[in-house]
């Protein structure tokens, strides 16, 4: 019990003097991860919807794949990113390993299945006569995406959110294929593995609840814009 | 007019994200030019080690100095020695600093590493509960296992290839015991979790002395047990990557990073590291 509050007082403590370091990497995961949340929101969303909306054949099977992949254990992830980018890998020239752009790489690889099965979820549930009565009043293709976006704002967030949720939390890929580097590559979640490692519960206890704090403003924040109503 | 509203918004929210990715690369860039006006951008050199260099905060004391002298970033990978040996043999570091003289003595031969070089040691210990259930003291290393095993009590190993877990295997290996059974507790982690471990179950395992030094204060059950014998050097080479057998290799900043470990002046901070917090050195300067 002792133990949590002195975290907590050492987190607001962080904070409040503002350690450089602990800024930093607060300032690292946050970019990592926005971006990584955002190439797999660029990527997924249309994906998502083109998987929902339409028919063809081998959709199934694209289905199936991304509803596993919804479940991919991130230090899998981890381990492809990284034998992909060993300087003996395939994409070894490009020399990403050990980067904050290879940890984007696996955080992309765990949430993109995220964002686009539950947005291919949300789209498979709009109702078939809606989608006529939309053609019927001569609406434009990209008035219907628009329409049906708005329809569905409430799941796209709740994927984006879901996807977010998994990126924040990651930790295995991360450390795997970001290596944990002082000033480059270590965030949030590596860095409470780290000092969990060399003994400092407190400072480790500290970053946890910064984490926390972060994920629970961002998530605010989306679940406000989620949850906002029309107003008309 | 409001009926595009969310796509604003999710558009806005886009922007956002772009905007604040976009800015501190280009601030980040600018910090780096700052820092480095007269010179040129820092090469990167990986240098795969041991957790145990890392966790005792060495490296935050060391790598400062050399970056600064040669204008190299250095990326630290903390894994254990049997990791950072195979990052060797794959050409995916350019300079190892490790202790299992054995297995990198392998390394040289097989014509993977390079200009191999003492650095500096330290020493196991065996650390166990503070009822002492096997009753172990003294310097006998060799005796102790000997007895824990035969007493059948706990013996926590890190089980993960490190420097230290093939130190214990060698350890083993020389009392002919082949340990196995509920009491034999693998981790498969790094010395301070597996430490944390020991502490919990009440178990014997063996350490280094650097890191059960600077988590001492988290182990209340624990006490040192054996300590002192011959057997229980721990030493440390620092080594190259060979660029002729793996290209790609950062073979110049590698030279010079291990030239900057044997340098006299690097080896006394290695020595009056750790003074001022435990009141003595957690290495000790030991070059060729």
């Amino acid at each position: 019990m002792e133990l949590i509050i002195d975290g907590l007082r050492k987190a607001i403590e962080m904070i409040l003097t503002g350690d450089r370091e602990i800024l930093e990497i607060t300032w690292l995961t946050l970019r990592v991860c926005f971006m990584a949340i955002l190439i797999s929101s660029l990527i997924g969303l249309p994906l998502g919807m083109l998987l929902g909306l339409t028919r063809f054949k081998g959709r199934k099977v694209i289905l199936v794949f991304i509803n596993i992949g919804m479940g991919l254990p991130p230090v899998v992830a981890g381990l492809w990113i990284t034998m992909l980018l060993w300087r003996s890998g395939p994409l070894g020239h490009l020399q990403l390993l050990y980067s904050p752009t290879a940890i984007v790489m696996a955080q992309v690889l765990v949430s993109l299945p995220i964002v686009t099965g539950l947005t291919s979820s949300a789209f498979q549930q709009i109702n078939d006569k809606m989608l006529l009565q939309i053609k019927a009043l001569g609406a434009t293709k990209i008035q219907t995406i628009a329409i049906l976006l708005k329809q569905t704002k409430i799941a796209i967030f709740a994927a984006i959110m879901a996807g977010f949720g998994r990126v924040i939390a990651e930790v295995g890929a991360a450390m795997m294929v970001g290596g944990n580097i002082q000033g480059d590559t270590r965030i949030l979640t590596t860095s409470i593995v780290m000092e969990v490692s060399k003994g400092n519960f407190d400072v480790a206890l500290a970053i946890s609840f910064i984490l926390l704090t972060v994920a629970l403003l961002i998530t605010a924040a989306l679940t406000l814009l989620q949850q906002r109503r029309r107003v008309s | 007019m409001l009926k595009n509203r969310f796509f604003a918004t999710l558009f806005v929210f886009m922007l956002l994200f772009l905007a604040a990715c976009g800015n501190t690369e280009s601030d980040q860039a600018g910090e780096k030019e700052k820092k480095t006006e007269p010179k040129e951008e820092p090469t990167e050199l990986i240098l795969a080690t041991t957790t145990s260099t890392q966790d005792s905060g060495l490296l935050d004391v060391l790598l400062p100095i050399f970056e600064e002298e040669d204008n190299v970033k250095v990326k630290t990978i903390a894994v254990g020695t049997g990791q950072a040996l195979e990052m060797g043999t794959k050409g995916e570091a350019d300079v190892l600093l490790v202790h299992a003289p054995k297995s990198e003595e392998e390394l040289v031969t097989s014509g993977d590493a390079v200009n191999r070089k003492r650095v500096m040691y330290n020493d196991f210990i065996l650390v166990g509960p503070k009822d002492n259930p096997a009753n172990v003291s003294g310097e006998d290393i060799n005796a102790a296992f000997k007895t824990i095993s035969e007493v059948k009590a706990n013996f926590v190993t890190r089980g993960d290839d490190s420097g230290t877990h093939k130190k214990e295997l060698g350890i083993w290996t020389a009392v002919n015991i082949q340990p196995a059974g509920d009491t034999y507790i693998s981790t498969g982690q790094g010395m301070g979790a597996s430490l944390q471990i020991a502490n919990e179950k009440n178990g014997y395992i063996l350490t280094d002395r650097a890191t059960w030094l600077a988590q001492e204060k988290n182990l209340t059950n624990l006490q040192i047990v054996v300590e002192g014998g011959k057997d229980l050097m721990n030493i440390y080479h620092v080594m190259q990557v060979n660029p002729e057998k793996h290209d790609r290799v950062n073979s110049s900043d590698a030279e010079k990073f291990v030239e900057f470990m044997i340098d006299s002046e690097t080896q006394d901070v290695i020595e009056s590291f750790g003074k001022e917090d435990y009141g003595q050195s957690l290495f000790f300067k030991y070059t060729e």
